[in-house]
């Protein structure tokens, strides 16, 4: 389980996240919606303590992330992160670029975090590609890549920022699509995302962000159906 | 006498022998000079990148001071001006010392450039697998940055060595040097040039060309 309490966060003066409270339980899909800059991908970096917090507390399975003991490099291999760029190894293939993290950070043995590896790149549909370099894949190859090399840690949660913002139109079914079916597997995850329709159908609740506070959260129904809030009446209209 | 070579007046066969000599001198020093300068670049391109403030007032201007006065100069000052301050280094040492420190300035900016050119989103992605700093260094940035800027590596690394015959003012006997001794003697200036261009030739091709079949391979 991720707990947020009172959090906020500034960039040097600018106040980003102005008070978050957000409880995130096991098995649970969240979306996250809201304009650009108001701090969605903010709030995932201060979960995986990519990013330190000045104000309030983050606990993920009663660990707090940004305690001065806590050893940061465990803690993160709970949390894939699958970011808007894919950011593939481009000196490794693809099933390099899986192995590299089960091999160096978990310690498995060579043999072992390549079958972990072979396994991760099935799952996301990549089997036919292990030995070949990211190059030579498309975009929503490269970002199922990043997932099956998020996965290979074997993660409890997943945060996806806005994973299918930088593919051409043609390739984001396919990314979402692994991503409904980590959904159906149980996955706990929270996705940024401007993807209404995946918001909608695939995730449990949804929270939309407005200017570094969550404005309004509750099931996609509410959310996308009775919105209360004027902001996001208006940020839903914007949209469609 | 060979009959092929006397038919240069006064060069002998063991003055290609004395050249050869030398460029193994050369090639020592330049090897050297590169070998350390390169790894105390890359420390000092680390430093640049993450100490900025500290590294920018204490280091850069110094490895601007190393980068901008001709070497030249810094060889002679460094030759005369060690020994008072109680070093007392023969001219291999003391050429190789300033070398090393050239080309470690050199290094430095190109290392701190591989380092930048592996960018935020990437480390934090290496990151954000549970990879520490030093995983990341070893595994992301090394293999990633090192490739980006290896050309300008090996351009540094070829620059060296053709400036250690600027070490021949100090007496050091490399091709430089051996090469004004012989042509002194026979007055054969054109044909011992050509050769002493022979053998840096010879010195710096392999290089590149084993650089360049690397570059290939990682374009693949
Ligand atoms: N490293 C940083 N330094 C300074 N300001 C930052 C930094 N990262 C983000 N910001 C600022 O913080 C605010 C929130 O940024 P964030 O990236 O979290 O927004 P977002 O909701 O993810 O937007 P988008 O939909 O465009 O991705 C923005 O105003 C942004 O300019
Ligand atoms: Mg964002």
């Amino acid at each position: 389980m991720i707990e947020i309490r009172g959090l906020h966060k500034y960039f040097g003066e600018l106040h980003v996240l102005k008070g978050i409270d957000l409880d995130v339980h096991n098995g649970e899909v969240l979306s996250v919606i809201g304009a650009s800059g108001s701090g969605k991908s903010t709030l995932l970096y201060c979960i995986n303590g990519l990013e330190p917090i000045q104000q309030g507390r983050i606990e993920v399975d009663g660990t707090d992330v940004h305690a001065r003991g806590t050893d940061l490099n465990a803690l993160r291999q709970k949390l894939g992160m699958v970011f808007q760029q894919w950011n593939s190894f481009p000196h490794l293939t693809a099933l390099e670029n899986v192995a590299l993290a089960p091999r160096i950070v978990r310690g498995l043995p060579r043999a072992e975090a390549r079958e972990v590896a072979e396994r991760q790149l099935r799952h996301v549909g990549l089997g036919d590609k292990l030995d070949v370099y990211p190059k030579a894949l498309s975009g929503g190859q490269q970002q199922r890549l990043a997932i099956a090399r998020a996965l290979a840690m074997e993660p409890r949660y997943m945060l996806f920022d806005e994973a299918t913002s930088a593919l051409d139109p043609e390739l984001v079914g396919e990314v979402l699509d692994t991503m409904r079916l980590l959904a159906e597997e149980g996955m706990t995850m929270i996705c940024v995302t401007h993807e209404m329709g995946f918001a909608r159908d695939v995730s449990d609740r949804v929270a939309f962000f407005h200017q570094g506070v969550i404005e309004e959260i509750g099931p996609p129904a509410e959310i996308f159906g009775a919105p209360a809030s004027e902001h996001l009446r208006k940020f839903l209209a914007k949209i469609r | 006498m060979e009959p092929a070579i006397s038919f240069f007046s006064g060069f002998r066969a063991a003055d290609l022998w004395f050249m050869a000599e030398a460029a193994w001198r050369t090639l020592l020093i330049s090897g050297v000079s590169i070998v350390i300068g390169s790894l105390l670049g890359i420390l000092f391109g680390w430093m640049l990148h993450e100490g900025r403030l500290l590294a920018s007032l204490t280091l850069a201007p110094l490895l601007d001071v190393f980068r901008s006065v001709p070497l030249i100069i810094q060889l002679v000052l460094f030759y005369n001006f060690a020994p008072i301050a109680g070093l007392s280094l023969d001219p291999f040492a003391s050429g190789a010392v300033v070398l090393t420190l050239y080309c470690a300035s050199l290094v430095a900016n190109v290392a701190r450039g591989g380092i930048a050119a592996v960018g935020q989103p990437m480390r934090r992605a290496a990151r954000s697998l549970g990879m520490t700093y030093w995983q990341d260094m070893r595994h992301v940035v090394l293999p990633i940055g090192g490739r980006a800027v290896f050309p300008s590596w090996v351009g540094v690394a070829l620059g060296v060595m053709k400036d250690s015959a600027l070490v021949s003012v100090l007496g050091y006997v490399e091709l430089l040097k051996a090469s004004q001794i012989l042509i002194t003697r026979t007055q054969e200036p054109f044909m011992i040039l050509t050769l002493a261009g022979a053998f840096y030739f010879a010195l710096s091709y392999p290089i590149s060309r084993y650089s360049a079949r690397l570059e290939a391979r990682w374009a693949q």
